[in-house]
């Protein structure tokens, strides 16, 4: 049994082996997956050692203060939070050892192609083709809102792969080569005028069968691990006090007096309990999660937030009064990271508009809170036994 | 960052729970509890006895070297849930929480002990609706006996001490049965769950005890954030129940609960019960061990009223006609969550005690 003690000897054992003042940044990081101190909650060879999650943070802890690199996890967020977790789940022992150990040191970057035009909430309506041919998929279609599209090694992917059976029974789920010719990557420009996303054309990608995650026909499944771990990620975040949207609000209304109105103290002040309340929903969250007890609150998390970011960086604008008649920047630009707090209010009044569409609309949270929390009766389905070729479109 | 509070619920608190929601499963069921309502005895002394002095819990926040059962707020906080779930009547946050607590900053022990055993029913004589910090209405005090009238002043008559704040800055104890100088009159109150009298002084002989100024601040600190898990109890139910109902309840040939109009307020009710239960807990995680709680306090009561008030109004609207119904005990649930959001100060006062304590001033 692998306990604290011994992760923190192996630790030292790999900070001894591998100094990090005089050990390249991707060789040491090479060294830390295969000493199996990556994901330790990972099976030994795959960058873990098969322990719990909670103990990852002894590894950190210590390789932290020890100056140790790290590997850069915002830049991938999609390969860590959700490629990775699928890939370990239905993935041949063949694709975990290629795929898994570049996506965790960052060499390969990842993207997700699942949304489409035609497809939003109701994604499993996706129309993107992939038809046999020989040991191939060759594979047709438009997915869009795909963050780091041009930055990415390799993207995972579903698409239709028998359009005569109802919708969630003919897809399939594929790791796609963003390098083959025949993707397209164009930027999408967003109300904020920048690009943080990306519409992907596909035209003739030939993606061969060794690509395919879990069965034909299974993809829906898959993608479901994909997805949770989604809203996973958007909703476990840990926060000091004023650590959210909340902080830059504040931090104005504390240095610039000028601005104060009754109107808008009255506002900012049941603003701030409600962060701070959110806050300490997200914290017993968390503690249901180290203790083994995890609840359905997640869901939530993700409600509580988008709210209150759209509500804090409006009033924020107001506050800022005649400077909130201005915007810091329209220029068209793809920034690799998005930083919800640097710029400034009118930026994050923009962009924050989006937190109640992107990783499921706040509409359909809502009704899987009421579904599979409330046990409420589930929405009447006219789509469920209709091949997906003769679905309204 | 300072330690996290911890927000969850022990193994031991869980088996609290349990016990506290069968034994009043036995003494409050929805019925009596309306009909009691408007009988004699308002309050319910054979569910008080049966808390009190057979489970120990009106002694909870008393060590034990002075009769109590030394616990902390947490688990008072766990009883308060399962009280607020039931609307029960019983003065335990006045006596149990608030009167004990001005008792613990004055040290009487003998009045400790007696509180404690849950045989002596305290209350602290001051309105209901006072926030902490607020001022409080003295009485004249003239060689040891008392003169004056209170009013608001919530379980004053199931009370068996009066604990009284007086002109000269003291807290005085006044036993009721001891003498004919006090007067205490019922008032009609909004909530018929939580009884308010008036209380007239006419040279009541009292004990001082202490300063009444912490005293009364720290009573009603503790009965603010802990008033929290009432609130967090009585929205509990009212959600559970609205939605219980709404899955049986048939119109237009099917379940109402599966319209999407009001599964979505329903989900929306579920988020602010999730989230009031993160400020509950942490009010009560604050009380117990010291750490930051005049903020998380006055956090919890800026948040629980709304949560409290909102879900009550929507199970009275989802439940439409039964609702209006007296025999339905959702108007109980609704009279105590309107009142509780006056109760040891509004909303609004405890925004404004964040604004200090944050440094958010006004204008």
């Amino acid at each position: 049994m692998t306990d604290a003690a011994e992760l923190k000897r192996r630790t030292a054992e790999l900070l001894a082996a591998h100094p990090p003042a005089t050990t390249d940044r991707l060789d040491f990081l090479k060294a830390r997956f295969d000493a199996g101190l990556a994901w330790v909650h990972y099976p030994e060879g795959l960058g873990g050692l098969g322990v719990p999650r909670s103990l990852q943070v002894v590894v950190d802890a210590t390789l932290e203060a020890a100056g140790a690199p790290d590997n850069d996890a915002r830049r991938n967020g999609i390969g860590l939070g959700m490629a990775a977790p699928t890939i370990l789940k239905y993935g041949t022992e063949e694709q975990k050892q290629r795929y898994l150990r570049p996506l965790w040191i960052g060499e390969e970057v990842w993207c997700q192609l699942f949304s489409e035009p035609g497809a939003g909430s109701d994604l499993a309506a996706l129309g993107t083709r992939a038809v046999r041919e020989g040991d191939d998929w060759v594979v047709n279609g438009q997915k869009v809102w795909t963050s780091g599209a041009h930055n990415s090694r390799w993207a995972i992917l579903i698409a239709r792969t028998d359009p005569d059976v109802p919708k969630h029974a003919g897809i399939t789920y594929f790791i796609c080569d963003m390098t083959d010719p025949g993707v397209d990557v164009r930027p999408l420009r967003q109300i904020t005028g920048e690009a943080e996303f990306n519409e992907v054309f596909l035209t003739d990608v030939r993606i061969p069968d060794s690509r395919r995650l879990g069965e034909i026909g299974d993809g829906w499944r898959v993608a479901q691990t994909t997805l949770n771990n989604e809203r996973v990620a958007i909703g476990g975040m840990r926060l000091p006090r004023e650590g959210g949207m909340i902080g830059p609000v504040s931090k104005t209304w504390r240095e610039r007096p000028g601005l104060r109105t009754h109107d808008l103290h009255q506002r900012l002040l049941k603003l701030w309990v409600e962060s701070e309340v959110a806050r300490l929903t997200a914290e017993r969250l968390r503690q249901q999660l180290v203790a083994g007890q995890p609840g359905p609150e997640g869901a939530g998390m993700k409600l509580a937030f988008a709210r209150l970011n759209q509500e804090i960086s409006g009033l924020e604008v107001e506050l800022r009064g005649e400077e909130g008649l201005l915007y810091d920047d329209w220029t068209m630009r793809r920034p690799e990271l998005v930083d919800f707090t640097g710029r400034d209010a009118g930026y994050r009044y923009l962009r924050s508009k989006g937190n109640s569409i992107e990783g499921g609309t706040s509409e359909v949270l809502l009704n899987i809170v009421a579904e599979r929390v409330l046990g409420l009766p589930a929405e009447p389905r006219t789509d469920k036994d209709v091949a997906w070729k003769d679905l309204a479109r | 960052m300072t330690k996290a509070p911890d927000l969850l619920y022990s193994e031991e608190e869980e088996a609290l729970r349990a016990a506290v929601r069968d034994l009043l499963a036995d003494h409050c069921d929805a019925p009596g509890v309306i009909a009691r309502t408007e009988s004699d005895a308002p309050h319910d002394l054979a569910a008080w006895k049966a808390l009190a002095d057979g489970m120990g819990l009106a002694g909870l926040l008393v060590p034990e070297a002075q009769g109590g059962q030394g616990a902390t707020h947490r688990e008072v906080a766990v009883v308060l849930e399962e009280l607020g779930r039931a609307v029960a009547p019983v003065p335990y946050l006045t006596s149990a929480v608030v009167a004990t607590e001005a008792l613990l900053a004055c040290g009487d022990e003998e009045l400790l002990g007696k509180l404690a055993s849950g045989r002596t029913i305290g209350a602290l004589a001051v309105g209901l609706h006072l926030a902490p910090g607020a001022a409080f209405t003295a009485v004249r005090v003239e060689e040891g006996a008392l003169y004056g009238e209170l009013s608001g002043v919530a379980d004053a008559t199931a009370a068996d001490v009066l604990l009284v704040p007086a002109e000269d800055g003291g807290l005085y104890a006044v036993s009721v049965a001891d003498t004919d100088a006090v007067t205490v009159t019922p008032q009609i109150a909004f909530d018929l769950t939580r009884p308010l009298a008036t209380v007239t002084l006419t040279g009541a002989p009292g004990r001082r005890i202490g300063d009444a100024g912490p005293a009364v601040r720290r009573a009603l600190r503790a009965g603010a954030g802990l008033l929290a898990s009432e609130q967090l109890g009585l929205a509990d139910w009212l959600l559970t129940e609205t939605v219980r109902y709404l899955k049986e309840r048939k119109q237009f040939n099917r379940p109402v609960g599966g319209f999407q109009a009001l599964k979505h307020r329903l989900a929306q009710l579920w988020l602010e019960v999730v989230n009031l239960r993160a400020a509950a807990r942490g009010a009560a995680d604050a009380l117990a061990t010291g750490e930051d709680a005049d903020l998380t306090v006055a956090v919890a009561q800026a948040y629980a009223a709304g949560v409290a008030v909102h879900t009550a109004e929507e199970a009275l609207q989802l439940h439409a006609g039964i609702g209006m119904t007296w025999e339905h005990p959702i108007h109980l649930y609704l009279k105590r969550a309107k009142s509780d959001a006056i109760a040891y100060g509004t909303a609004g006062a405890h925004r404004s005690a964040v604004a200090e304590l944050v440094d958010l001033q006004a204008p």
